[in-house]
């Protein structure tokens, strides 16, 4: 699925025009970005949790070449499903 | 961020009213979880993707009792972030 197919959903869904599905979509994952990339977590009922991790620096290998080779220190993204989520993919 | 935030933001961003955000904010995560659900994958350019990973059936031991029991094959959702988000997060 795509932000194309979702902005559809929008629509069909809410009654919402196009032009501001869409615009509502790129300024929901701006929202999620930026608060991010300050390091605030994003907490969002029901859906999950984005949290942003220290990594600390660790040796690593080339999967390509075998050889080693050392992983800087760096901040990732990490997402927690919230339980309505993981219980739902879990039904068929 | 909560989501309550999230819709404020938002909702400044578009020039719509928090109840009317609200239901566009609301209808894109279930959109998201409605795609989950039905084991299909999500791709959000610039931000990230989510799809369902399986889980294989494994031997588990309750912590308490040290008994073995089976943990039975399930579904999680899984979050990767996208290029551009994990440049944003790990620049700072």
């Amino acid at each position: 699925m795509t932000k194309l197919e979702i902005t559809q959903e929008i629509t069909n869904k809410t009654g919402a025009p196009k032009k501001l599905a869409e615009g509502a979509i790129e300024e929901i994952l701006n929202a999620i970005k930026d608060s991010l990339s300050r390091g605030e977590s994003v907490n969002l009922k029901r859906f999950g949790k984005f949290d942003v991790r220290k990594k600390r620096a660790r040796m690593g290998r080339n999967p390509k070449t075998g050889e080693a080779a050392k992983i800087s220190a760096r901040r990732v993204v990490m997402f927690k499903s919230g339980k309505y989520i993981r219980g739902v993919v879990n039904t068929d | 961020m909560t989501k309550a935030e999230l819709v404020d933001k938002v909702s400044q961003k578009i020039d719509l009213n928090r109840k009317e955000t609200e239901v566009i904010v609301n209808s894109f995560f279930d959109c998201i979880t409605q795609a989950l659900s039905d084991g299909k994958k999500v791709e959000l350019r610039g931000f990230g993707g989510f799809r369902v990973k399986k889980r294989k059936p494994r031997t588990g031991r309750n912590p308490k009792s040290g008994e073995k029991v089976t943990v039975p094959e399930k579904n999680v959702p899984f979050f990767k972030a996208g290029k551009e988000l994990r440049n944003l997060v790990n620049k700072s």
